[in-house]
């Protein structure tokens, strides 16, 4: 069953088509991820999910309920993770999950075992009463999830809940969704982070310019859209020009390095390093960050 | 086609109500500070400075040391400060800084009970200042009772009023900067003539008729005639010109946020 339907979402800013017709589901239980560069509309889209911002044209139902008419009852079923830090920095790190639940009328002592609870689950006991100025970046960012999470939503949506963390935190971070995931929570999710797409994402969106580009698994996606494997020679010669052009398969030439896309590329790694004597070739499956620069370009946005 | 944006206010209104009030609570030593010393300064400075040279004066018909009649003023110029800066600064920084709009639009609640959750905070914060001050004053024995007790509902009325327009400029300020603007062009000359520190009457009669514009000036009037017991039948017209003028300018408050925060 699906628990967000969107349908020919459309928001402008004056002349600019922020999100220009985008249509898509969340089925209960999976993750989605709305994937694209900067500027691509993904915040917009998310932000329309809760009324923050008021979109120009389409339909939008959670839980089977249309948005318009029933925007309270949606939004105590979600939790929202934005991509700014929206803590409260007048009050410590627990009392921000405290005071965050009184919002959805949660009682006080059922609201303290959860605090309690989700920051065990983040690894924050240990600044449980710590201002929320002294927290790193990571743990700013843990305690925003946790505090998404905190009127235990049937659907979480993060907006790149992990720009600008160093590993460790993407990591534990990481991890825990998976673990949400498993515990049967339906999650959207914005990055621009491929890693992390296809480490999370059952089905994804890749969007630009406010128009959908394509749907799917991630995993099916990049072996339909650019193969199963990817040869990468850097510094290539004439000679070895020469030789790709002859063979059959698609060149991507970006000047001091071509990619190779291929289905089965042991042969041609071969072929090329012993016979035309290529140095420093190499092989390697093909990502979610080839088809995504496939399809949105490499020029830089910003 | 565009979607009309919620605009149901409930309750919830008083859930950011509560959020503000426990922040303060946390540091009402700080707090309570301004309201309790600010008054004992300036009877110092006013009632044994100033108040020797001007002598006393005659208000409807009633011989009234100086120090005496502004007394009431400062009450007045406390409700109109507190809750103008807490709906200009301290909300202007909760909605821009700490994001803090963004986050409760995450919950149950909408825009318009966020704002007015707000504005009933600062009508509150003045309220509180107001009863802090009174009771300064009246152990000074500058305001009588029981009229002195009609503070509280007039500093909760004048400041919704004073928390409405500060919030109006939250609205439409683009930076944290511009609200020199509002307070060198309104709260400054408000200060100073709406018969806080002189009697209106010595103004000239075009002055006396801009004055009579001015919020603040009726709630001085107000405060005063309450608290100094100054019976009589213009105090139903401020009564009325805050009343009105707090009813205008709640709605257009929030709606002006809702123009500014919801794209």
């Amino acid at each position: 069953m699906d628990i967000l339907r969107a349908e020919n979402l459309r928001k402008g800013f004056g002349t600019l088509k922020a999100v220009d017709g985008i249509s898509f589901s969340v089925r209960r239980g999976e993750c989605f991820g709305l994937l694209g560069p900067n500027g691509a509309g993904k915040t917009t889209c998310i932000r329309m999910l809760y009324g923050y911002m008021v979109r120009d044209g389409g339909d939008l139902c959670l839980f089977g309920l249309p948005i318009d008419s029933n925007l309270r009852q949606i939004k105590a079923r979600i939790g929202i993770c934005q991509q700014e830090d929206s803590l409260d920095p007048d009050l410590r790190v627990r009392d921000n999950l405290i005071g965050f639940a009184r919002y959805f009328a949660i009682p006080r002592r059922e609201a303290e075992s959860r605090a309690d609870e989700l920051l065990r689950f983040f690894a924050l006991e240990s600044r449980a009463n710590a201002r929320i100025l002294s927290l790193s970046g990571g743990l700013k960012r843990r305690l925003m999830l946790a505090r998404a999470l905190v009127n235990r939503p049937d659907l979480l949506i993060l907006d790149e809940p992990t720009t600008g963390l160093d590993p460790q935190s993407r990591q534990l971070l990481w991890d825990r969704l998976s673990d949400l995931k498993a515990e049967g929570l339906s999650i959207l999710l914005t990055t621009h982070y491929m890693e992390e797409a296809a480490r999370l994402c059952d089905r994804l969106l890749i969007i630009d310019h406010g128009r959908i580009l394509v749907e799917g698994a991630p995993s099916q996606l990049v072996r339909e859209q650019v193969g199963r494997q990817v040869l990468e020679v850097p510094r290539p010669d004439e000679k070895v020009r020469r030789f790709l052009m002859e063979q059959d398969c698609r060149v991507e030439d970006l000047g001091r390095r071509l990619l190779v896309h291929l289905d089965e590329g042991d042969e041609l790694f071969l072929k090329l390093s012993r016979e035309i004597g290529c140095e420093g070739c190499m092989l390697r499956p093909a990502t979610l960050e080839d088809l995504f620069l496939k399809l949105t370009g490499r020029e830089l946005r910003e | 086609m565009k979607k009309r944006p919620d605009s149901r206010l409930s309750f919830r209104c008083l859930l950011v109500w509560r959020r503000n009030f426990s922040v303060y609570r946390r540091t009402w030593k700080i707090s309570f500070l301004p309201p309790l010393l600010e008054p004992m300064l300036y009877i110092l400075a006013f009632g044994m400075g100033l108040a020797a040279m001007v002598g006393e004066l005659e208000i409807s018909g009633r011989t009234l040391p100086y120090t005496r009649f502004i007394a009431p003023a400062l009450v007045a110029i406390a409700i109109m400060q507190n809750a103008f800066f807490e709906n200009s600064y301290n909300s202007f920084v909760r909605m821009y800084y700490q994001k803090t709009f963004d986050s409760l639009l995450a919950t149950p609640l909408n825009l318009p009970e966020i704002i007015l959750g707000e504005m009933l905070w600062a009508a509150t914060k003045s309220a509180i200042a107001a009863t802090l001050m009174s009771t300064v004053l009246l152990l000074f024995g500058q305001l009588s009772l029981p009229g002195a007790l009609l503070v509280i509902p007039a500093a909760l009325l004048g400041g919704l009023l004073f928390g409405a327009l500060g919030m109006i400029c939250t609205a439409l300020v683009p930076t944290i900067e511009m609200f020199n603007l509002p307070i060198f062009l309104g709260i400054t000359p408000m200060f100073l003539f709406s018969g806080t520190f002189f009697p209106l009457q010595n103004l000239p009669a075009w002055a006396q008729a801009l004055a009579a514009l001015l919020p603040l000036t009726h709630l001085v009037a107000l405060v005063r005639g309450c608290t100094l017991h100054l019976w009589s039948a213009s105090l139903w017209q401020s009564l009325l010109y805050l009343f009105l003028a707090t009813l205008l300018l709640l709605p257009l408050a929030i709606r002006l946020m809702v123009r500014r925060i919801l794209r």
